[in-house]
Order: C-alpha cells, then sequence, then structure tokens
C-alpha cells in the first residue's frame, strides 16, 4: 500500500515487537511489557495479534485468520483484507496451507506442525484478574509463582457446583511456572496447546502484553487429582461433516427449539465433506 | 430451516461501508460540510478531537470530524491511527505558557492581578436560551476589539511561590516517559499521569474530578488560574543549536490551588493540581487539574481511599480509545464461548436436577408431604431436542 510499509508496522516498531517476543519465548508463559501501538481497527478487535502477526510476516508467508474458527466471519475478513493490502502476502482459508495463523478464540482442529506460528488475539493477558484488579498486586504474584488464589476459586467451584466452572479463557499452567491465559478458546482446545509443535504467540494489545509458547512445552490446564480437567463440547456430531471430535457452534433453526449443531472450524468441516463425509443435516438434505 | 453456513463477510463489510458513506454525506440535495467550515464553526468538536486523538491539527481534526460524522471519540481514533505512522524528527522544548497570547485568563483567588482578568470567548455567563435568529443564519457578528494586553501575564502559582504559600516545583531533568512507546509501568511518575490525562477522555475525567468535590478524595480545589491562548513551540535542531519556532498552539491550562495540611518535613503550603489540553476546553483541563490532585494523594501522605486517588484505576481507565475499543468488541461474535458457556450451564443444571432427583426418590411420600412450599422440579429449559 502507498505510503506504509510493508505490513503497516514501520520496521523500529516491528524490531521492538520481535525483541519482546524473543523474551517471551525466553521465558514461556511470562507476559512481556511492550510499547503497543495505535492500530487502524479498534482495541479489542485483535490489535496486538495484528501487531505479532505484522512483526513475523514475511514476504513469502501464506497467512490465514479465523474468528472463532471461521475464516468467514467479519472481523477475520477485515484482519485478513488488513494484511492483504498492507503486506501483499498470499492468504488462505486451509490451515495446512498457511504458515501464519491468526486466530481468535480458537486453535484450528487440524493438528500444527513445526513449521507454523499462530498467533492469538488477547483481550485480557491476565489470568488472575478477575480475583485481583491490580496489576501491581498481580505481577507480584507471578513474580512470587503466587497462585493459591486461583487453586482456591477451583476449589470453591468444586465445592459449590461439584465441578469446576470455567468453560473458557480455561487457566493452564506453562511450562510448570507461569500460569497463563490460553485466551478465551473453549477449554475444549485447551489440550491441543500441550507440547505444539508449532510456535504458539501471544498479543495482547490494549493491555500492552506479549507472551508465548514454544512448540513443545509443556501446558498444563489447572485441576485437582481427584477432579481431572474436562473439556467441554456439546454431546453431538457435526450435523454437516458427522464429526464427533471436532468443537461444535451450536445454530438456532427455529422458535420451537430446533437445533443444529456445526463444526466450529469452517475449513475443518469443509475438508471433511469434500472427503465425502456427510452428517445427518447432509443426509436430510440429500433425502429431500 | 435449512442451515446455509454464514458466507458472505465480505460482500457484507463492503455494502455496509458504502450504505455508511452514503449515510455520512445525507441529503445529497443539500451542499456538502468543508473542512474549513468545519474547523471554523464546530471549533470545540475539532479541538476535543484534537486533544483526545493526541495529535494537534486543526485541518485534520476538521477531517476526521467530517469523517467521523460528529462522532468525536471516532474522530479522535482516526487521529491517533494516522499519527501512529507519523515519523519523529524533534521533540519540542517545554511550551511557555506564561509568555502565551493570551485571549482568555481568569483567576478565581484574586480579584485583581498583573495581566488583569480577560473573559475571552467563554459561555460562562451566557444564558442558555437556544438562539432562533441563529437558526435561521447568515449572522456576521462583530466584537469590539481592544489592543492585546502589553502587561505580562505571571502565572498564578508563581504568584504565590514567590512568597512561599505554594510548592516548589520538583526539579526533573529526566526524559519525560511517552506512552506511546512505552506501555505503562507503575509506579507511575506525574509526567506519565499528565500525559494519559492530557489524551484521557473529557466525560471521564470529568465523572471522576467531580467525584473529588463530592467526597470521594477531596482535596479543597481553588481554580488558581485558567488561561487559554496561542502558545508557540520551539524545537532545537542539532545542526543549529539553538531553538527555532516552529508555530504556534492553541491550549487551556488550569492551575488548581489545593490546601494541604503540611507534614513532618514540609511547612503548611499550597499544592497544585494541573491541567493542560490542546484547544479550548477549559472543562477538560478544570478536571484534569484535580484529578492530577487526587492522584497525588500517596506522594503527599494522604489516605489513598477514592477512585480517582488511585492512579492504577484511573489511568488504566482514562483513555477512551482503548474503552471504547474493548467495550465494543463485545458485539463480535462470541459464538465459540458462548456456546461452551451453553453446555457448562446444561451441566450444571443436570447436575443439580440429578441432585434434586437423588433427594426427592428415596421416599416419593414424604416429598409429597412437603406441601405447596416444595418448588417444583425445575424444567430443562436447556434441553435440545
Amino acid at each position: 500500500m502507498i505510503g506504509y510499509n510493508f505490513a503497516y508496522l514501520d520496521e523500529q516498531t516491528k524490531r521492538m515487537i520481535r525483541r519482546a517476543l524473543l523474551k517471551a519465548v525466553a521465558i514461556p508463559g511470562h507476559q512481556v511489557p511492550f510499547g503497543s501501538r495505535e492500530m487502524p481497527l479498534p482495541y479489542g478487535w485483535g490489535t496486538g495479534g495484528i501487531q505479532v502477526t505484522a512483526s513475523v510476516l514475511g514476504q513469502q508467508d501464506v497467512l490465514k485468520v479465523i474468528d472463532q474458527g471461521a475464516d468467514d466471519t467479519t472481523n477475520a475478513v477485515s484482519i485478513r483484507r488488513f494484511f492483504a493490502r498492507t503486506a501483499g502476502v498470499r492468504t488462505t482459508t486451509h490451515t495446512a496451507d498457511a504458515t501464519v495463523i491468526q486466530t481468535r478464540h480458537r486453535i484450528p482442529e487440524t493438528k500444527l506442525r513445526d513449521d507454523q506460528i499462530i498467533v492469538y488475539q488477547v483481550p485480557q493477558p491476565e489470568p488472575l484478574f478477575r480475583l485481583e484488579p491490580s496489576r501491581v498486586e498481580t505481577r507480584r504474584m507471578h513474580g512470587l509463582a503466587d497462585y493459591g488464589l486461583m487453586h482456591v476459586k477451583l476449589y470453591e467451584d468444586i465445592a459449590r457446583y461439584g465441578q469446576i466452572s470455567i468453560s473458557y479463557d480455561y487457566p493452564v499452567m506453562v511450562n510448570g511456572r507461569y500460569l497463563m491465559s490460553p485466551s478465551p478458546i473453549p477449554s475444549f482446545d485447551n489440550p491441543k496447546m500441550d507440547r505444539m509443535p508449532a510456535l504458539q504467540l501471544f498479543g495482547a494489545g490494549r493491555e500492552k502484553r506479549i507472551y508465548a509458547i514454544p512448540p513443545w512445552t509443556e501446558v498444563r490446564s489447572l485441576d485437582f487429582e481427584d477432579h481431572p480437567f474436562r473439556p467441554i463440547n456439546a454431546p453431538h456430531a457435526c450435523g454437516l461433516c458427522g464429526a464427533t471430535d471436532a468443537y461444535l457452534d451450536e445454530v438456532v433453526t427455529d422458535d420451537r427449539g430446533g437445533r443444529l449443531f456445526v463444526c466450529s472450524d469452517t475449513d475443518h468441516c469443509a475438508e471433511r465433506r469434500a472427503a465425502g463425509h456427510v452428517g445427518a443435516e447432509g443426509m436430510k438434505e440429500a433425502a429431500e | 430451516m435449512a442451515y446455509v453456513a454464514v458466507k458472505g463477510g465480505e460482500r457484507a463489510i463492503d455494502n455496509a461501508h458504502a450504505w455508511l458513506a452514503e449515510e455520512r454525506r445525507g441529503d445529497p440535495a443539500l451542499p456538502d460540510l468543508t473542512l474549513p467550515q468545519i474547523r471554523e464553526q464546530l471549533g470545540r468538536a475539532v479541538d476535543r478531537a484534537m486533544a483526545e486523538g493526541s495529535l494537534y491539527d486543526p485541518d485534520l481534526g476538521a477531517l476526521a470530524v467530517k469523517q467521523a460524522q460528529g462522532d468525536l471519540i471516532e474522530a479522535a481514533f482516526l487521529l491517533r491511527a494516522y499519527r501512529t505512522t507519523l515519523p519523529r524528527f524533534a521533540h519540542s522544548r517545554p511550551i511557555d505558557t506564561a509568555a502565551m497570547q493570551v485571549e482568555r485568563r481568569i483567576s478565581a483567588v484574586f480579584k485583581d492581578l498583573p495581566g488583569g482578568q480577560i473573559l475571552g470567548p467563554t459561555y460562562d455567563y451566557t444564558h442558555r436560551l437556544l438562539d432562533f435568529a441563529l437558526a435561521a443564519g447568515d449572522l456576521v457578528p462583530h466584537a469590539p476589539k481592544a489592543h492585546a494586553p502589553q502587561e505580562p501575564m505571571p502565572r498564578v502559582p508563581d504568584i504565590l511561590r514567590a512568597e512561599g504559600m505554594m510548592e516548589a516545583d520538583a526539579p526533573d531533568d529526566a526524559e519525560p516517559g511517552d506512552l506511546t512507546r512505552e506501555p505503562l509501568t507503575f509506579p507511575a511518575d506525574r509526567d506519565v499521569r499528565l500525559q494519559a490525562l492530557a489524551r484521557g477522555d473529557e466525560g471521564f475525567l470529568l465523572g471522576l474530578g467531580y467525584s473529588t468535590q463530592r467526597g470521594y478524595g477531596g482535596s479543597h480545589p481553588f481554580a488558581g488560574e485558567i488561561r487559554m491562548g496561542e502558545a508557540a513551540v520551539e524545537i532545537v535542531p542539532p545542526e543549529l543549536g539553538f531553538a527555532i519556532d516552529i508555530g504556534d498552539v492553541v491550549v487551556t491550562e488550569c492551575q488548581m490551588v489545593n490546601q494541604f495540611k503540611g507534614s513532618k518535613t514540609v511547612p503548611p503550603q499550597f499544592t497544585r493540581g494541573y491541567g493542560l489540553v490542546f484547544g479550548f476546553s477549559e472543562r477538560k483541563a478544570m478536571a484534569m487539574a484535580l484529578v492530577d490532585r487526587a492522584m497525588r494523594a500517596e506522594e503527599l501522605g494522604e489516605d489513598v481511599t477514592a477512585p480517582a486517588q488511585n492512579v492504577e484505576f484511573v489511568l488504566y481507565h482514562s483513555d477512551n480509545i482503548e474503552a471504547t475499543g474493548f467495550v465494543e468488541h463485545l458485539k463480535l461474535p462470541h459464538y465459540v464461548d458462548f456456546q461452551s458457556e451453553l453446555q457448562n450451564l446444561r451441566r450444571l443444571r443436570a447436575e443439580v436436577e440429578r441432585a434434586a432427583e437423588a433427594e426427592q426418590s428415596p421416599s416419593p411420600v414424604a416429598a409429597e408431604g412437603r406441601g405447596e412450599g416444595a418448588a417444583p422440579p425445575t424444567p430443562h429449559e436447556g434441553a435440545v431436542p
């Protein structure tokens, strides 16, 4: 784009962000403050992820952007266009073809490889913020690995509800040291973070924090021996492709309680259908 | 209804933008607003966009106001997103407001003072009656003119300081912080706090400042001085080694004078809250000065009990570009998280039902015997067919 540098940010800024990324990779799960810039998209809409992506993107990269697992949600479209316009990089919707994947709220169902980078958009990097709003205080708690407050919260959930009541943004322990917010992905996705071959980068623009999980790092969802971590998903199969191991969106089909469950990962679902898998809804339509 | 995967996000966005552009233009039978019109006739709007957008340029401010259809936070956002791409070729020297070309200068603490009181173009003593003559348009008002005051206009805190009644400014030669380059860290020094306030939302600061007057962290303020006018901006290019004037900015400055009881080491004296804002924005400058003083509570050994005194609270929530982005991001899709919350809630409710059934089943007669007061079993509202 005329008048702007490759991928919008100037090289000085990208270098500053890459330095923060290097530090983040060196201290897995630790939140590194960085001089987040004002972006032409609003805070809370992915400015952190966009800055991280802009800093790691090269001309040969192939970018995939998803929001809620889907490539065609409006914000994903908007961010993909932003990079197509400012960096001129190739974009794709196929997980396997992408070298950089920017995501909001999901991890693709297709297993990521060690030559891929996944960039998460993070609204609130501080996993303890609901328990302790002061960031001065939470910084101290991270420094001392003083995470008792979170364990007490999980214990109180069990005492009150018989189970842990967190369904998304489920806190994880990274490399046995730092408590980390996995961003608001459903807890269903948490196990995918553990020992993932791909580099995982997290950008929080408004909160001005970057953190990272290097490839093959241990990521453990917090739990207790007698109350092991249980990811949540709808007990159904995808209505379109029949998948039983993918995270499902619930679609309201009428006002009489009609529901349809479909894969939230649109690329995964489309590939399965292309390969001949058909769900209950697809069979019904074929019969009609 | 057959489910059709939501496609066409790209087309929807393009169409929305086209509609927006049409709506912004309004009735095409009416003349298009020009930037000079906005700059000249909606100056306070341009000022606010420049102040919160952290960019002094009345023409760009007018463009932002026009492009945002008068939504001033959106206008400030446009200016912020533009300024972030600008190269920095120099840092200005501190502007000297004592030497400004004053258009307005009032003091609420001295009836008269060197340089006098100058009301300037203020709404203060207007009666807020809708002016239907203005609606008819075509007015070219003429204000009587006087010679610019020649007498020096010392700033009120300087007058008080000469007598030792006002705290001395702590000399500080350190490079001031810059929130637009470095993330906020705590403890945040006053330079950074003032920068955040100067960029902060007028409404938020107004509410916080007001809260200090109603007992939430009060500091007995007096409007020592408010002045508005043009101040010269100077830079010192390294190749020249001396200061050159690169232009003027209109600013509003407010110096609040506050009581201070003194401490073991400091005799009782007045303390200061400071406000400085681009353009003519007295409300914001005053609110800023109140909040600045409130945030000095810890430094001055006062109890920190109120929101306006909590530096972390104020600084993290004063930026309206951050705030509007995050509040409004709630309209982005959250299908995935909401879905897991739905499943979670169904699981929790199933657990409650199971427990209730287990309680009732051993002795159904006894359960019936509890009478009308017993709650009926919860219907499984969330059940999926």
